[in-house]
């Protein structure tokens, strides 16, 4: 068992995190990798990104959005207990350097995943300049953290209950517009990271994007992950999850995501049934 | 026990007819997951035994990959020494219930047996009756009873619990060293376990085993991705392993490269296989995982791995479940009995046919674009080489497609691992008698050597491999 420490929720409980005891994990991580997580011996294969890692510790942490049974029974674990099986350090990690500036786009949850990633490309001498959007204030996840390690902070919410009254696309247009950046780490909903794409390319500034398919194995073993990127099939477990975001066909992955649709709504129906 | 067996005459032994493997009706399997093969009974076994007509210089043995004393077996289930039969069969394979299921034993040892190449008789059925045995003791808890010398202190990392790494873990434990298996999955057993469907090979039987394997003291490390969680050269170099052996498998799916393979309803074997059978999505939503049960649906290829995604979407509740081959059915790599089983359970074929595209709407397969074919000129693998029918185009209405034709070497841990070399198809190149690859300290086996293989193969490229590896230890040098 991979046991819990530390358990938070953000966001009025729509979103939790856990840091988790992992030696090995953390010991061979790197920022833009991801670990497969099953709950229980009945559980499904889960993948997610790790928004931490603390080596000397020994511990991964995760940030996730309830959204189905799965993430439902993930949410449900106690400190003390713990994920039956967590696998991983899986996928390429980013390639980080000096590019110059780095404007780093987050949306929802993608924030978690986008924090460690900034943090380096900072580390590595970036001026970095984030983004980071969500639909209201509540929701916003992790921004004294993005501020710590950015130069400047841009907040957008759909709602304007803080920031910018708009989408993000809208300040990062404004930015493009007033200076020269060198990329663009875009990581968060496929909607969001789709039209910052289309945005950066009107500009050609290069752009990154982290994908979340639907995964089994997590090693190149399925195909299930399987993505459309400059018209070729890519694994994203093994060829990503980052892919340049002016190449991914995003209304693809958008579709494969609803591929068990059906299956997920009835699957979280039968455990609320039987919590009543 | 029954002598009446042993004391026939070689004349009345002739007489027998091979006995057949008592079955689930047809009707009754294609609904549920449980085994297709129900076994025999004490007194067919022993009647099929006793058609061996104990040859002096036995083919059969020369027919199997590791080398069964398969007269000797035989003869101790005529004479009703059903330990003794248990025991000639565990000196060569750690795994005779899972080999009596799954071995192709009619390329093999039924292929070379003596009493087959008479005109008008079959070969003595060597499979069923190995599966017999070992299931006999499997049920009566009858174990190896073998002495393990003392701990040697040498420690031995297995990467991958195929069949494989199974038997190089075996027989290393066998011979006092300290054992640890690496498994990328949550549970141990690899093909076995996640490619093979219940219906062929009871997962209770894989696990079984794998229980074996740890009361000789192996330990099995799961979640563990080498090449990632943990790299070859950090189990050699830091955490004190003297040996490490590869037995990944060949687990990379090919694709058809053509148009509308991202829609949803389309799938490689080793997926839909992987959600039915390790996740057991056919259990769903008692397990968590989902699969598409799929009402009419196309297999592309007509392997065994093809064979037991038909029968597996049959058995998830598909009306119409239909094999698209662009050859016939006598160009099929399947065995024999799969596709007999198959067709016997309602899969239907659609030979002679070729897929161009798969079609849909709204990112959902709603069919497959085929043309039809006809067979020309041998190409190099000697089979007649298929052609296309001109304007022989249509569709196929499916709205799930599963794509079964063969698997690659999986480039993850090669890839980083320094000095292991590959052949041009991606495998790793290891010496055939030795399974020691270019890098020092490491050997290799099984499907990432021999490309898609057998599970026996797999079990005799482990074998030589463990022998390699305990001479190595015992200050042979590399
Ligand atoms: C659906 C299907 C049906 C088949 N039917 C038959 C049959 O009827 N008869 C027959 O003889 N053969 C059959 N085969 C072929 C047979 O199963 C294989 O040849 C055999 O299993 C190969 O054994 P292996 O030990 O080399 O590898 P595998 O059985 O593939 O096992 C490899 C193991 O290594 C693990 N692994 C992979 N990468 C890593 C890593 N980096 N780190 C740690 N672990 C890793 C995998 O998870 C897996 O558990 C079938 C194959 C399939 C797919
Ligand atoms: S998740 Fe199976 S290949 Fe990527």
């Amino acid at each position: 068992m991979y046991r819990i420490i530390k358990r938070e929720e953000m966001a009025e409980g729509t979103i939790v995190l856990n840091e988790i005891e992992a030696p090995q994990i953390a010991k061979k991580a790197k920022p833009g990798q991801f670990v497969i997580l099953i709950a229980n011996e009945n559980g499904e294969r889960i993948p997610l990104t790790m928004a931490d890692v603390d080596k000397e510790k020994g511990t991964i942490t995760i940030i996730y959005m309830i959204v189905g049974k799965s993430t439902e029974l993930f949410a449900s674990l106690k400190v003390g207990e713990g994920y039956a099986h967590i696998v991983g350090p899986l996928g390429s990690p980013t390639h980080i350097e000096n590019f110059g500036t780095v404007v780093c786009v987050g949306g929802g949850t993608g924030t978690a995943v986008l924090h460690p990633i900034a943090r380096g490309m900072k580390e590595a001498g970036n001026e970095v300049i984030s983004i980071v959007g969500s639909r209201t204030k509540d929701y916003l996840i992790l921004e004294d953290k993005m501020s710590k390690i950015s130069n400047e902070l841009h907040i957008c919410t759909d709602d304007g209950t803080k920031g910018r009254h708009g989408f993000v696309t809208d300040e990062l247009r404004e930015i493009l517009e007033s200076k020269k950046v060198d990329l663009v780490v875009a990581i968060g909903p496929v909607p969001m990271m789709k039209f910052v794409s289309l945005l950066t390319k009107e500009y050609s500034v290069p752009t990154m994007v982290s994908l979340n398919p639907i995964m089994v194995d997590g090693t190149g073993m399925c195909g299930g992950c399987r993505v459309t990127v400059g018209g070729e099939i890519k694994f994203a477990c093994v060829d990503g999850p980052e892919f340049d975001g002016h190449q991914v066909d995003f209304d693809n992955l958008m579709q494969r995501l609803t591929a068990y649709k059906h299956e997920e709504e009835h699957s979280k129906e039968c455990m609320l049934n039987k919590k009543v | 026990m029954n002598s009446s067996v042993a004391d026939m005459t070689k004349k009345e032994r002739r007489a027998i007819p091979r006995q057949d493997m008592n079955e689930r009706d047809a009707k009754e399997r294609a609904k549920c997951f449980d085994e297709v093969t129900l076994g025999y009974s004490l007194q067919e076994a022993q009647f099929e035994a006793a058609r061996c007509i104990q040859c002096k210089d036995p083919a059969c043995i020369k027919g199997c990959p590791v080398g069964i004393d398969i007269p000797g077996f035989l003869d101790c289930i005529v004479q009703g020494d059903l330990h003794g039969s248990i025991n000639k069969l565990w000196e060569r394979t750690a795994l005779p219930a899972v080999c009596g299921r799954v071995c192709p034993q009619e390329m093999q040892c039924e292929a070379e047996c003596v009493v087959g190449l008479k005109e008008g008789r079959e070969p003595v059925a060597i499979g069923n009756l190995e599966m017999f045995i070992a299931d006999w003791a499997r049920e009566n808890g009858v174990k190896n009873e073998v002495v393990i010398p003392p701990a040697t202190g040498k420690k031995v990392a297995v990467v991958g619990s195929g069949p494989a790494g199974i038997t190089v873990a075996g027989d290393l434990a066998l011979k006092g060293h300290d054992v640890t298996v690496f498994e990328a999955f949550h549970r141990a057993g690899g093909v076995l376990l996640y490619g093979i469907p219940e219906f062929r090979l009871a997962k209770d039987i894989v696990d079984y085993e794998i229980e074996g394997l740890k009361e000789l003291g192996v330990k099995i490390e799961y979640d563990s991705v080498v090449g990632r969680t943990v790299d070859v050269d950090e189990l050699l170099e830091e955490m004190g392993y003297d040996a490490v052996f590869i037995g990944v498998g060949a687990g990379l799916p090919n694709f058809l490269g053509i148009p509308g393979e991202e829609l949803n309803g389309v799938f490689s074997a080793n997926e839909y296989l992987t959600r039915s059978n390790l996740m057991k999505a056919f259990d769903f939503p008692k397990f968590d995982t989902p699969i598409i049960p799929g009402t009419n649906v196309a297999i592309l290829g007509a392997g065994n791995v093809a064979m037991d995604a038909a029968r597996t979407a049959l058995r998830l509740g598909a009306k119409s479940v239909k094999i698209v081959y662009r050859r016939t059915k006598e160009e099929s790599p399947s065995r024999q009995i799969e596709l007999h089983h198959a067709g016997e359970e309602g899969v239907e074929f659609e030979f002679l046919t070729s897929p161009l595209e798969f079609v849909g709407t709204d990112g959902k397969l709603s069919g497959i674009r085929c043309e039809r074919m006809e067979l020309g000129e041998p190409d190099e693998s000697g089979r007649r080489r298929p052609i296309p029918v001109k304007d022989s185009s249509f569709v196929l209405d499916c709205d799930l497609a599963i794509i079964a034709i063969g698997t690659q070497a999986n480039p993850l841990l090669t890839n980083v691992t320094k000095g292991l070399e590959l052949n041009q198809w991606g495998n790793i190149k290891a010496d055939e008698k030795s399974g020691k690859t270019t890098k020092e300290k490491v050997w290799a086996g099984g499907d990432i050597t021999l490309g898609q293989a057998t599970v026996i193969l797999a079990m005799g490229t482990g074998r030589d491999a463990a022998n390699s590896i305990d001479a190595y230890l015992n200050g042979e040098s590399w």
